[in-house]
């Protein structure tokens, strides 16, 4: 296998009380910490040890968004990433529009094997993957929790609803890491410097010959209402009791 | 002027913070009950930070190291400052920056290795009689033909009980200056295990369970020439050169700590309720809390500041002497705040703050105390009227 391309986004970092703007009309971004999507990292950890077993030779990390969005790169770039390219657009964008972009970077590439995150832990869509797989009419494997190369052929643990499904797949193929795929490395300090001076290209939408999908319009964004507070329980028999009186169960 | 970091500098905040927090903060509890840093323990995570280069990031490129400008270096040791001293300083060891003096077979001998982690320095200028006043220091090293002979006691001596070699200074001569006799003072490189030369048990400390103090003793010690680091007579020019940046090493982990502090004050202050509401409802907490943010972020500024103007080559001694006596008075009034706004839970060993609040009292004594630090900065003021 030659290349592998992995998706990466920039999202709110994980450890961040997000907070809805007042009128409505979205999260409240200002100053809040950015980071790489969690999944995404997962994603590029997975490639990054196929490639040191020797089974790949160049990773490529591609991000979708804003320019502040490099910065998620060069993380990428740093973690081991060979080079990686930005396509910046400044609006926010659908999950179809991402997988289009996606597939455009594709189609010069020609890579063996794409992993993305099983989802973005902004809007959890869970779409791109799927999505992209559909456009390039290639197989798809998503939520894998353990992966294995042979020749051309992949296979792949998936974590189900019913416990864990076992699937092969033809390469080139999209795969979606889940959170057990692996648990990404720190990235080294001397790795860091010299990320500075790997390859980090930037495009648009316009030049992929990317147009911008329309198809999903936030309406309104509201935070969750807040939980009643709850009771503390001794014991099951008292458990059982309460939730009988609430009427929970008979 | 730019106070936004870069990608870089984020990056390595993130690593050292990774690091810290799930290499080393896990152990924080053993250390702190036991007031040993088991040394399987020290070398397992001595070698993953040698993994994640992290260790000796403090030094050069050129002699291995990170070769971090001085605001990034600032940014590790602050997110390095968040954990337990014994476990940032022993695990992710900071070689002395005075060993880029070395020259010739020394670099060999003592850079390099200290630099891979294979060897561990240790610097010795305090005696029992010589304190702030270091030049009043009566440990002597005389010439006898190719060698010094060294005789005296040194004390308060940090990781001398782990070390492999001490960069000592000793007095070599006098000279009459215009305050009267003045010490000429030289640096030398002397292995543990010279004869002459002996390492005991130092006292015990109320700050920074885990890691130690000793007593060095020099009785007829002999030395060769080539032990001199630097030149004869020139060990506090030496000193000078390379070790000007210790001070923005205490101000950084002090700032770190005491972030972990506010951190921790910040959310009991939600989550505690009194009277029927949360304790950072009242104006008594709440006026606590925006003191102690204020207070961190100047302490911040400073240090900041004076690393930057190092990097300048710009950096006055005040300028150090400003970030260190800020970043640990800060400390010092953090911890205690954030002590008092948890009330009888924050002085239980459960919660991490009782060792912030020991811990931050050594951080005014060490690498020059408050006083010297002052007198450093009013001097500085009065000297051009005369004083
Ligand atoms: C745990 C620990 C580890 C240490 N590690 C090392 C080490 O590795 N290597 C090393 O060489 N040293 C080390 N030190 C020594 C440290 O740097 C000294 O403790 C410090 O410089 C103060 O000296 P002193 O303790 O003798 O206090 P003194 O100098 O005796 O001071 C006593 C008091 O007098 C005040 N004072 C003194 N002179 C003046 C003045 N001119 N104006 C106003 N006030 C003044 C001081 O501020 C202080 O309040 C360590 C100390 C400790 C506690």
């Amino acid at each position: 296998m030659q290349k592998i391309i992995v998706g990466i986004k920039r999202v709110v970092d994980y450890n961040v009380r997000v907070r809805v703007k007042p009128d409505g009309s979205g999260v409240a971004l200002d100053g809040v910490k950015m980071s790489v999507n969690p999944f995404d990292e997962i994603a590029l950890e997975e490639a990054l040890r196929i490639k040191e077993r020797g089974e790949a030779t160049e990773i490529i990390a591609v991000s979708i968004g804003p320019d502040d969005a490099q910065q998620q790169l060069r993380t990428a770039l740093a973690m081991g990433a060979d080079r990686a390219i930005l396509v910046k657009t400044d609006q926010a964008i659908e999950p179809l529009t991402a997988a289009h972009a996606l597939l455009a970077i594709i189609k010069t590439e020609q890579p063996d094997l794409v992993i993305v995150g099983k989802q973005a832990i902004d809007d959890d869509a869970a779409q791109t993957g799927p999505m992209l797989a559909a456009l390039w009419g290639r197989p798809q494997a998503t939520f894998c929790s353990k992966l294995t190369i042979n020749g051309t052929v992949a296979t792949i643990v998936r974590e189900v609803d019913a416990g864990l499904e076992t699937i092969e797949v033809d390469l080139p193929a999209v795969i979606s890491a889940d959170l057990r795929l692996n648990e990404p490395r720190y990235v080294k300090l001397p790795d860091i410097m010299k990320a500075k001076k790997k390859q980090l290209d930037v495009t648009d939408l316009a030049t992929l010959g990317v147009s911008i999908d329309d198809g999903l319009k936030t309406v309104h964004t509201e935070a969750p209402k807040a939980r009643a507070k709850g009771i503390l329980v001794k014991d099951v028999a008292e458990l059982v009791d309460a939730l009988k009186k609430k009427g929970l169960v008979s | 002027m730019e106070f936004s970091l870069s990608d870089e500098q984020r990056m390595i905040i993130k690593t050292t913070r990774d690091f810290v927090t799930h290499e080393l903060m896990p152990h924080e509890a053993e250390v702190e009950a036991t007031g040993v840093l088991r040394p399987e323990l020290q070398a397992a995570l001595k070698a993953k930070a040698i993994d994640a280069g992290l260790y000796a990031a403090n030094m050069p490129a050129d002699v291995g190291g990170a070769g971090l400008d001085t605001v990034t270096w600032v940014l590790y040791e602050k997110e390095l400052g968040r954990t337990g001293y014994a476990l940032h300083y022993n695990c992710v060891g900071r070689p002395s920056n005075i060993l880029c003096a070395c020259v010739g077979e020394q670099r060999e001998k003592y850079l390099y290795p200290s630099v891979r982690g294979e060897r561990v320095d240790c610097l010795a200028m305090t005696e029992p009689g010589a304190g702030s006043d270091v030049r009043g220091m009566k440990t002597t090293a005389v010439a006898d033909k190719d060698d010094f002979v060294i005789n005296g006691t040194k004390h308060f001596i940090s990781h001398a009980d782990h070390a492999d070699f001490v960069i000592l200074f000793a007095a070599t001569g006098e000279e009459s200056g215009p305050r009267g006799i003045k010490k000429k003072i030289t640096a030398f490189l002397v292995d543990m295990g010279t004869p002459g030369f002996v390492v005991r048990d130092g006292y015990r400390n109320v700050s920074h369970r885990g890691y130690n103090n000793c007593i060095l003793e020099f009785n007829d010690c002999r030395v060769p020439k080539s032990a001199v680091l630097g030149q004869v007579h020139e060990g506090f020019e030496v000193a000078n050169s390379w070790l000007g940046a210790t001070r923005l090493q205490v101000a950084a982990t002090s700032i770190g700590r005491a972030e972990r502090a506010l951190a921790l004050a910040t959310e009991w202050a939600a989550q505690r309720q009194q009277f029927g509401q949360q304790i950072g409802k009242f104006q008594g907490v709440s006026f606590k809390l925006a003191d102690m943010a204020l207070e961190l972020r100047a302490a911040e500024l400073l240090t900041l500041d004076a690393a930057w103007k190092f990097d300048q080559k710009i950096a006055t001694d005040s300028d150090m002497a400003m970030a260190k006596l800020k970043a640990t008075e800060m400390l010092a009034m953090v911890a205690d705040e954030a002590l008092q706004i948890h009330g009888g839970m924050g002085l239980m060993s459960d919660l991490p703050l009782e060792r912030i609040w020991r811990d931050a009292r050594i951080e005014r004594i060490w690498e020059g105390t408050s006083e010297i630090q002052r007198h450093i900065i009013s001097r500085a003021m009065l000297r051009p009227h005369g004083g």
